[in-house]
């Protein structure tokens, strides 16, 4: 059988439910939030079609100026965080027995899958008063008693960074394992010790895999949607969060869909960028 | 430089496990506290999630939706996979783009369009909804899986069946789907583990009629604490360990994830 183009109806048939899907319940919601965010707001969480810009309008405000900026700053600081974290970790893991491998993909993709209510909980109890690490910081003695580590921005960064970092080794690992190894061995050989070899002659080789990786974080840590609200104060919220709250509890669905075709073309933009990292790949 | 490695896989394995030992903790309290270490052992908590009609509700309603839900995005991804793999035809790649689009963009974005959607059409808060919309949302799984799984078909396989006289129907049901099927079993069991966890989507889509244990854990957060949410949180992180151990165990984890098949 050779690969050949369609030539008959017929042909198409196994194309037609999956298109028809995709285009009923994932472009048409998409172009619906699109022209919902060009609506007219009602009283009562109510909107009528219409065709005004106020939606869009209010990114002008300072608060929205803060959030966005509050959302981007986030994103960057976890992203940084978990590559940083993530590459010598993945290289190391890249180069052990594949049993150990198996193991700590297992146990990533369990924690990645992991609810971010859970995990949100889960941070929050060790953040507490009652069940938290700083009753063990008592303990040691570090501390005269135990407290509350929630709300507080670096609860909200250790969570998203937990939830980010198995995702990160798991961007990562493709490369690092294609990594070819006698780059290391030559420098090793060469007389580099293991850090210098990874430093100078790992990370500089992965130097567009890194950039790509980073932007694919940075957009999976600006979906997160629950844990500021959960262990944030409410100048910790983030873009996403906020949608949700104008979305839920506002009941401001245009102003809501108009944030969210802003964001849309953030992270589109990033993705193109992204791309065009990894693309680079071979020429570098 | 072996020791320094394993105090450094030692402190980030211990970042991942300390919330999920806390909390394993906090699931075996003897009273309804959240105290940390406990104070007396019950696995009481774990029988609440079965025996509490609310808990237990809404775990039929997870694992209804995550069953349901898995399986039409792999009736989704089957066929395009299969049709992206047989044809040339580079036009159709837009729809691997649409298939991928909803898991790369930020989850609140898909949650918010399928909201907005049925809203408009007077679906809103029909349970079915959220099936088509966790279908949607994690087709990307299964559809990357099959894709990998399409592209490690050795094509002179097919080629012989052609030239002994099997059409497409019987190349596919006797070539191609034994060799694609871990690929497929492991596209359902990844859509499925994560619509079991996920939380936004089915929120704004049917979180006002129906309640997922996602969904119930958020609202229980809110008025206040009981061991129930960590019992629920360590049933789901054993009920994903198992899932990917076995897909480890049958499959090829490692390839799945994007690593060359290797001779390590």
């Amino acid at each position: 059988m050779r690969r050949e183009p369609p030539q008959r109806l017929a042909d198409y048939g196994p194309l037609f439910f999956p298109a028809g899907m995709l285009t009923v319940f994932f472009v048409v919601p998409f172009a619906t939030m699109i022209a919902v965010s060009f609506f007219q707001r009602e009283q009562g969480g109510f909107y009528q079609p219409a065709f005004v810009l106020d939606n869009y309008a209010r990114f002008l405000s300072l608060f929205f100026g803060r959030v966005l900026g509050f959302s981007l700053m986030l994103a960057i600081a976890v992203a940084i965080a978990c590559v940083v974290i993530g590459i010598p970790f993945t290289y190391l893991l890249s180069r052990t027995a594949r049993k150990v491998q198996i193991l700590w993909l297992v146990a990533l993709l369990s924690i990645l899958s992991l609810s971010e209510v859970m995990i949100g909980f889960a941070w929050s109890t060790l953040f507490s008063r009652t069940a938290g690490l700083t009753n063990l910081f008592v303990w040691l003695g570090l501390m005269a008693q135990p407290q509350a580590l929630t709300p507080s921005f670096g609860a909200v960064m250790t969570a998203m960074t937990y939830q980010a970092f198995p995702y990160t080794v798991l961007v990562l690992y493709p490369a690092l394992v294609r990594l070819d190894p006698t780059l290391t061995e030559a420098a090793r050989t060469l007389g580099a010790s293991p850090v210098k070899a990874f430093f100078t002659v790992v990370v500089p080789a992965l130097r567009n895999t890194i950039l790509a990786t980073l932007i694919m974080v940075f957009i999976f840590a600006l979906g997160s949607y629950l844990l500021p609200q959960l262990l944030g104060r409410p100048q910790h919220w983030t873009l996403s969060v906020l949608i949700t709250d104008q979305a839920i509890y506002q009941s401001n669905m245009p102003f809501a869909a108009a944030m969210a075709v802003f964001l849309v073309l953030v992270t589109l933009g990033l993705v193109g960028l992204a791309l065009y990292a990894g693309r680079q790949k071979e020429a570098a | 430089m072996t020791a320094l490695r394993r105090l450094f896989f030692f402190l980030v394995g211990l970042f991942l496990a300390l919330p999920l030992i806390v909390v394993a903790g906090v699931s075996v309290n003897q009273k309804q506290t959240l105290a940390f270490p406990p104070q007396g052992f019950s696995l009481s908590w774990y029988g609440e999630i079965f025996t509490n009609s609310e808990w237990r509700n809404a775990l039929i309603a997870s694992v209804t939706l995550a069953a349901l839900s898995a399986a039409l995005a792999l009736l989704v991804a089957l066929p395009l996979a299969w049709f992206l793999w047989r044809r040339v035809a580079p036009w159709a790649n837009i729809f691997r783009l649409l298939g991928v689009a909803p898991f790369t963009l930020p989850p609140v974005i898909t949650a918010l369009g399928l909201l907005t959607f049925w809203a408009t059409t007077g679906f809103y808060g029909q349970p079915w909804t959220a099936v088509i919309s966790h279908a949607i949302f994690f087709v990307t799984l299964p559809l990357v899986t099959l894709s990998l799984g399409f592209s490690a078909i050795d094509r002179s396989l097919v080629e012989a069946a052609a030239t002994m006289g099997a059409d497409d129907r019987t190349i596919f049901r006797t070539v191609v789907m034994p060799l694609i099927l871990p690929y497929v079993v492991s596209g359902y069991a990844f859509a499925f583990v994560l619509s079991l966890n996920e939380y936004i989507v089915a929120y704004m889509t049917v979180g006002f009629t129906m309640e997922t244990l996602p969904i119930k854990i958020f609202n229980a957060l809110r008025y206040g604490y009981t061991p129930t949410m960590a019992s629920v949180t360590v049933l789901f992180l054993a009920i994903a360990a198992v899932v990917f151990g076995l897909v480890a165990r049958f499959g090829d984890l490692p390839k799945l994830l994007g690593a060359m098949a290797e001779d390590k």
